[in-house]
């Protein structure tokens, strides 16, 4: 069985973006990496590699050709081969990814049985792929996956839930999302990274696959959010309730 | 054209939730539809104040991709869809997307008009006005943002729709609820929260033993939770909970910004934490810079006191 993994390549976690005086976000000169859900959901494919359940690890991404040294990460973590599908000048948004890695799924002669997303991207914050891609495969699915297991022909997968757990049984091959914790991701070697370097990264073209890319989303205005008037520090908890007023800090006490 | 809001069932009555996403939804300025899933549910459901119809589903909570499949089947009356950012409408809202060839938004902050929206970028250090083409809109709401719906009032005939064949490839087997200290995190009033800096989970405990006898929640960094201090459900920031209480008592949170895009728009926001340079203090109206076990112990010492003279 093999696994693919869509991944993005996302300003760093630890770098704070800002709005350019073009009104957007300048990406320019700024960190990128590989996108911290996805790089869980990597690990967390090489581990069931290593197990014996899969038999390889697919890394894909859409973009454009500099988007290759995410997939070069993921290359020197353990994926097996990669593959670009160059967007050229569109931006699809979400829908326009899945149908994208849907019409590669399609067409491409590896018949997979399970994809692992990152349970979001740090930049637009949507989440939408793993669930649109499930959709269009009509395969089942599990998002904010904290725990997978093979089970039979298809997945037990504990997700976080809005006040704890949940566990799904998926038959089948499924679509997965990550969560952080799903799995930690292995430090990235040197001789890995040397290695990383001959292993097979296809480029395709988007047009290639004849999908319609075209977004029905437009952003018309980007902000800095305002900015909170600064604060004042007190001495003590004493100044705190004085300062709060202890009626409103223990108005539901009791309640 | 119309909207319509996946409902919510809780303890009962209608979701919280739900009501402020019926509240976001009608501030597009089209009559608002309600999905429900039982005929008590439905029945709630037509007494809440703007609901226009009141769609009643099977007599079950569907599995996300049966509800993706129902709302693939009705999309076409509707310019949106929307549910609260949770984990139902999160995992059926862009499945169905797809499946009409639609788009989805999540964790919506603001309706500016019937078809721009305002979301949070980049864990909301920015944050963007979208206009939408799509015929159906799919999205999901902040319900921190809005204020509820009033759950009476209202007068919505119930219409009854054609059952769909579950998708049955997926099973629930087991769902666990984490034990809870305290309120519920997404609509408590006072929020408590505690970092890495509590050192344990002993000392996250006692800080739950304060949320209970303050009345409040009780959440934590995900550097807590990592560290096994809290369960997951309690993690507030970017990929966690999402609250806006009246109060939010941060123990020991340095405050990344993946943390605090999960709660800066708190009304008050109190630091506690021995670091005087720690980024929490950036945001914080309030700031003790000391121990914070000293100040647990003086507030728990404050919530006794309050409560023993109520």
């Amino acid at each position: 069985m093999k696994i693919l993994v869509p991944v993005k390549r996302v300003v760093d976690a630890n770098v704070r973006v800002r709005i350019g005086s073009a009104g957007s976000v300048d990406t320019a000169g700024l960190k990128m990496s590989l996108n911290p859900f996805d790089e869980c959901a990597v690990e967390q494919a090489l581990r069931l590699r290593e197990a014996g359940v899969a038999s390889s690890v697919t890394v894909l991404t859409c973009g454009l050709p500099v988007c290759q040294d995410v997939l070069r990460t993921a290359l020197a973590m353990g994926a097996d081969n990669a593959v670009l599908i160059d967007t050229a000048n569109a931006t699809p948004d979400s829908l326009g990814i899945a149908r994208l890695l849907h019409a590669f799924m399609t067409a491409d002669a590896d018949a997979y049985g399970l994809v692992l997303c990152g349970k979001q991207a740090i930049d637009d914050d949507i989440g939408g792929v793993a669930a649109m891609l499930a959709g269009l495969l009509s395969w089942p699915q599990a998002l904010n996956a904290s725990a997978i297991e093979a089970a039979g022909l298809g997945w037990l997968v504990t997700c976080g839930d809005d006040a704890g757990t949940a566990t799904w049984r998926l038959a089948g091959p499924a679509v997965l999302s990550a969560d952080l914790r799903l799995a930690e991701p292995r430090r990235v070697t040197l001789p890995s990274i040397v290695k990383a370097k001959q292993k097979p990264l296809r480029t395709l073209d988007a047009a290639t696959f004849n999908v319609a890319l075209g977004t029905q989303m437009r952003i018309v205005e980007m902000a800095e959010p305002a900015v909170r008037q600064p604060g004042i520090k007190v001495a003590d908890t004493a100044a705190l309730l004085d300062a709060i007023g202890s009626k409103r800090l223990f108005q539901n006490v009791g309640a | 054209m119309r909207s319509l809001v996946v409902g919510e069932w809780e303890d009962g009555a209608i979701a919280d939730a739900t009501l402020r996403v019926i509240r976001a939804a009608s501030e597009r300025g089209v009559p608002v539809d309600v999905l429900t899933f039982s005929s008590a549910m439905a029945k709630a459901a037509a007494c809440i104040n703007g609901v226009g119809r009141v769609l009643l589903a099977s007599d079950d909570v569907p599995n996300p991709e049966t509800l993706a499949a129902l709302l693939q089947h009705i999309a076409s009356d509707y310019s949106m869809i929307s549910s609260s950012h949770r984990s139902a409408g999160r995992a059926a809202l862009p499945r169905a997307a797809a499946l009409t060839g639609n788009a989805f938004l999540a964790d919506i902050t603001r309706v500016v008009t019937a078809q721009r929206f305002v979301r949070g970028l980049y864990a909301g250090s920015v944050v963007a006005t979208i206009e939408s083409t799509s015929a159906t809109l799919f999205a999901t709401i902040r319900t921190s943002s809005f204020t509820p719906a009033c759950a009476t009032g209202g007068e919505a005939s119930i219409v009854a729709i054609d059952a769909i064949t579950p998708f049955t490839a997926t099973v629930l087997m087991d769902r666990q609820a984490a034990a809870q200290d305290g309120r519920d995190l997404s609509s408590a009033r006072v929020v408590v929260a505690g970092g890495r800096g509590l050192a344990s989970k002993e000392n996250m405990d006692t800080l739950g033993v304060l949320a209970r006898n303050m009345g409040a929640a009780l959440g934590a960094s995900r550097a807590a939770v990592d560290a096994g201090y809290a369960p997951n459900a309690a993690q507030v920031g970017q990929t966690g909970k999402t609250v806006a209480p009246d109060i939010y008592l941060a123990f020991g949170i340095s405050g990344a910004i993946q943390h605090l895009a999960g709660m800066k728009d708190s009304q008050i926001i109190v630091a506690v934490n021995k670091d005087p340079d720690a980024p929490i203090f950036s945001v914080a109206d309030y700031g003790i810079v000391g121990d914070l076990f000293d100040v647990m112990g003086e507030l728990d010492a404050h919530a006794r006191a309050t409560g023993d003279a109520l």
